[in-house]
């Protein structure tokens, strides 16, 4: 009861939260780009695409800090004895996080925002890719972290305290896991954030407002979405390769694949019995699989019920077995939405050629779901990471089951749980209005460029306030 | 030195920075509806706050994972046991940030008026709550050793809530909001000034009656005496703080509140030192020593802090720097305009 309180628990707080972590990350980027443009060029264009993306980046990056703090808190809170194990060696990217990380965002952001008539331009464009770049150290550390509850490295286990401690940090933070994640998650990062700015720019061209200024919004999402898709693609195959070496019941998993073959085929669509056991029928790409996860046609592929016997070998009697129709569903789907957006993104830039707009009923329709489809794949790819590692919470270290906190009674997880999850769908509406009321409003008509004066005194009409 | 003992004092150093920087932004946010009355007074006083209370928030998330990674089994026993109260600071630093960054974006009159309810709510809740967890802390929590020798507490919520405890909390409440009139007087112009300026004598003299009756109950309960002179020097301070803000030094008023809070950390983690969670039953407690991670960890931890923390303070002071302007209600454009407003839904 605790345990699966404590899971959802932590499944709500964390897709919520990586709602707004990849618009943040890429989106901050983009808009350091437009400021960039205007700082170079001069031209107002840019610098009415600055604010008005400055604006939607600003009302979703302040959901994505308070659902943050309660990311550093739950650990303690809900997973004491999966804390007690893993202190010593996942505290440490999660200290290193906020002191190199989080100070830097939040500081360089305050100074951007309310920056613009206090700093010389060249100083307040600074602010932003400063902010930025402590987005990217952000993912970096937390990221490190997960890939050693994916596959735990520089350690050793200390028997008389029973826990994990720490014998090389260069390792934790440098094994191919943690960079292949990060290969991973930035340039999907950037995939949503090309989608939203071309969601937003594409509703104000169908409107046919500020064209001049939506229309390049436009080109440079749907680039951003197809650049990023390649890049997500690339990382996203060595990636699995490498879950298969270091996990591969989650690659079994996520193909449904029972029985250990070669020239695996990749199943395109499986129907199965309903406890996920056994499979009654699948529509197979021959090989494909044995491709993806080996490099090689022929690549032996191991099986569910495989390497099952193999686990409960090496660990112990136990269900080693993940939820399989989540995990091969969640997996069909990050790529099936992502390959829409791509697709999207694709023919938009094609009917853009030469001066064009897509105008037609398909575009305003697709363009409707181009902030959505990334996010989504996002979502279902971090669902399809940790739930397919079950029963494990570090791999081969500590099950899920086990690092529950023994001394919080389920009342209390039930409460918190309604408690944050009533909370945050208040504050989906909240941010979703606001959102739509930013973008109805659009960007402000700028006729001059600001001058920028340092300093000013107490009695000036404040650019910023709150 | 063993570098457990260094990491105690890092912690107190994050903890330090925490309640000062954020303890001005909790009594900025619960004096909000009372030293300001129109929406370009209200507007002025979050602008005070508005470029630096994320950077502050962030000493806690710090001071968070440094526990975690510095001693597992403090962050592990502290944060499983102290549950609800967490959960309700959680909830309340979350609608406070909404409320600051979205409070203005948005013309409507009764938008605006409840998350100014929410804002003041929000902020007093915390700075309560953390008054009785440090409390609680420094007095001793139920706890008992398991089978497997781990160390829970086992006390549940409403022991929390002791006169020890409950004491505690209102000496942050109380110093939190007078050291936030006093960031107040320091950084706005005109009525919000001169209002904030004659609440800090009052605040802070309830503070000093509270601080005073609860330092000396602590002091009484850890025999040191250094803690007695910690607190002697803490109460001197405040007392300098609440004598410059009556002679109108803002800028000195503002740094004696700010060494008072540092003193009364220092003082509380002074008390509990070497330990970090005594046992309120017995001797089994937890401490710098059977909480810490290892040698290898704090030493890597210990080169981070020592070139991180340096430069944090470096740029985060920049940005006061850089804000160091007053501000005054005068200089709201459309005071009742919210960014958002132009067009009609």
């Amino acid at each position: 009861m605790n345990l699966d309180l404590a899971r959802w628990q932590f499944a709500i707080t964390t897709v919520y939260h990586f709602i707004f972590v990849p618009i943040t990350i890429g989106t901050g980027f983009l808009v350091a780009g437009m400021q960039t443009a205007w700082y170079r060029t001069n031209n107002l264009k840019y610098l009415r695409a600055t604010k008005f993306f400055g604006k939607l980046f600003l009302i979703n990056f302040a959901m994505g800090v308070v659902t943050g703090i309660v990311q550093e808190f739950q650990f303690g809170m809900n997973w004491s004895s999966y804390s007690r194990f893993v202190g010593d060696i996942f505290g440490a990217p999660l200290a290193m996080e906020g002191l190199l990380a989080f100070f830097l965002e939040s500081t360089f952001l305050g100074i951007w925002i309310f920056g613009w008539d206090r700093l010389p331009k060249k100083l307040h464009l600074a602010s932003i890719w400063i902010a930025a770049t402590g987005t990217l150290l952000s993912a970096y550390f937390i990221l490190a972290a997960n890939a050693w509850m994916q596959h735990p490295v520089g350690y050793k286990m200390n028997p008389t305290l029973g826990r994990a401690e720490l014998t090389d940090i260069v390792r934790v933070l440098t094994q191919n896991t943690a960079v292949a994640a990060f290969a991973h998650t930035i340039p999907a990062a950037f995939f949503t954030a090309g989608g939203f700015v071309a969601g937003v720019a594409a509703w104000l061209l169908i409107r046919k407002r500020d064209v001049e200024m939506a229309r390049p919004a436009l080109k440079l999402g749907v680039i951003t979405v197809i650049i990023a898709f390649v890049a997500v693609f690339f990382t996203g195959d060595w990636t699995s390769r490498i879950m298969t070496q270091q996990q591969p019941m989650k690659m079994a998993a996520a193909e449904a694949l029972y029985d250990t073959t070669d020239n695996a085929p990749f199943s395109l669509l499986t129907i199965g019995t309903l406890d996920g056991s056994r499979p009654v029928y699948q529509i197979d790409l021959p090989s494909v699989l044995s491709l993806l996860s080996t490099g090689d046609a022929n690549g032996v592929v191991k099986g569910v019920a495989n390497i099952q016997a193999e686990y409960t070998a090496k660990y112990g009697e136990g269900d080693y077995i993940p939820n399989i129709p989540l995990a091969y569903w969640s997996f069909r789907l990050m790529i099936g939405f992502g390959a829409l957006a791509f697709l999207f993104a694709l023919l938009t830039l094609w009917r853009m050629r030469k001066g064009g707009l897509p105008t037609s009923k398909w575009f305003s329709r697709a363009m409707l779901t181009m902030p959505f489809l990334p996010l989504l794949a996002n979502s279902l790819g971090w669902i399809f990471t940790e739930t397919a590692r079950q029963p494990w919470a570090v791999f081969g270290l500590i099950k899920t089951a086990d690092g529950v906190s023994p001394t919080v009674s389920a009342g209390n997880v039930a409460t918190t749980m309604i408690g944050f999850t009533a909370l945050y769908g208040v504050l989906a509406l909240i941010e979703f209005g606001l959102m739509f009321r930013a973008i109805k409003v659009g960007p402000e008509a700028i006729t001059s460029s600001p001058d920028n004066e340092v300093g000013g005194d107490s009695t000036r009409p404040l650019v910023m306030s709150y | 030195m063993t570098l457990q003992t260094l990491w105690f004092i890092l912690i107190a150093v994050l903890w330090i920075g925490y309640f000062v920087l954020e303890g001005f932004d909790f009594g900025v946010g619960i004096l909000l509806r009372t030293v300001a009355k129109t929406q370009a007074e209200r507007r002025a006083v979050l602008t005070t706050l508005g470029p630096v209370w994320d950077g502050n928030e962030v000493w806690l998330l710090v001071a968070g994972g440094a526990t975690f990674a510095a001693f597992p089994e403090w962050y592990a026993t502290l944060f499983s046991g102290f549950y609800l109260p967490l959960f309700l600071i959680l909830v309340a630093l979350i609608v406070r940030g909404v409320g600051f960054e979205y409070r203005s974006k948005y013309g409507r009159e009764s938008w605006r008026a409840r998350w100014d309810t929410a804002i003041v709510i929000s902020s007093a809740l915390p700075a309560l709550l953390w008054g009785v967890a440090f409390a609680n802390i420094v007095r001793g929590v139920p706890l008992v050793r398991d089978s497997y020798g781990v160390i829970h507490y086992d006390g549940g919520f409403f022991n929390l809530l002791n006169p020890f405890g409950l004491l505690g909390g209102l000496v942050t409440l109380s110093l939190f909001t007078t050291h936030g009139a006093i960031f107040l007087a320091l950084k706005t112009d005109g009525v919000i000034r001169e209002r904030a300026n004659a609440l800090v004598t009052k605040l802070g003299l309830a503070a000093a009656v509270f601080a005073v009756a609860f330092l000396v109950w602590a002091s009484s309960l850890v025999n040191k005496p250094l803690v007695w002179v910690l607190s002697a020097v803490t109460a001197v301070c405040w007392l300098a703080a609440l004598g410059m803000n009556l002679k109108a030094r803002e800028g000195w008023a503002f740094i004696f509140s700010s060494l008072t809070l540092a003193l009364a950390v220092t003082t509380l983690f002074f008390a509990l030192y070497p330990n970090v969670m005594p046992n309120l039953n017995g001797v089994d407690g937890l401490t710098i020593t059977n909480a810490s991670s290892t040698h290898y960890t704090l030493t890597i931890m210990t080169w981070v802090a020592v070139v991180m923390t340096p430069l944090v303070l470096i740029y985060q002071g920049w940005t006061y720097w850089v804000f160091r302007k007053r501000v005054s209600a005068t200089q709201i454009m459309d005071a009742e305009k919210g960014v958002l407003d132009t067009v009609h839904l």
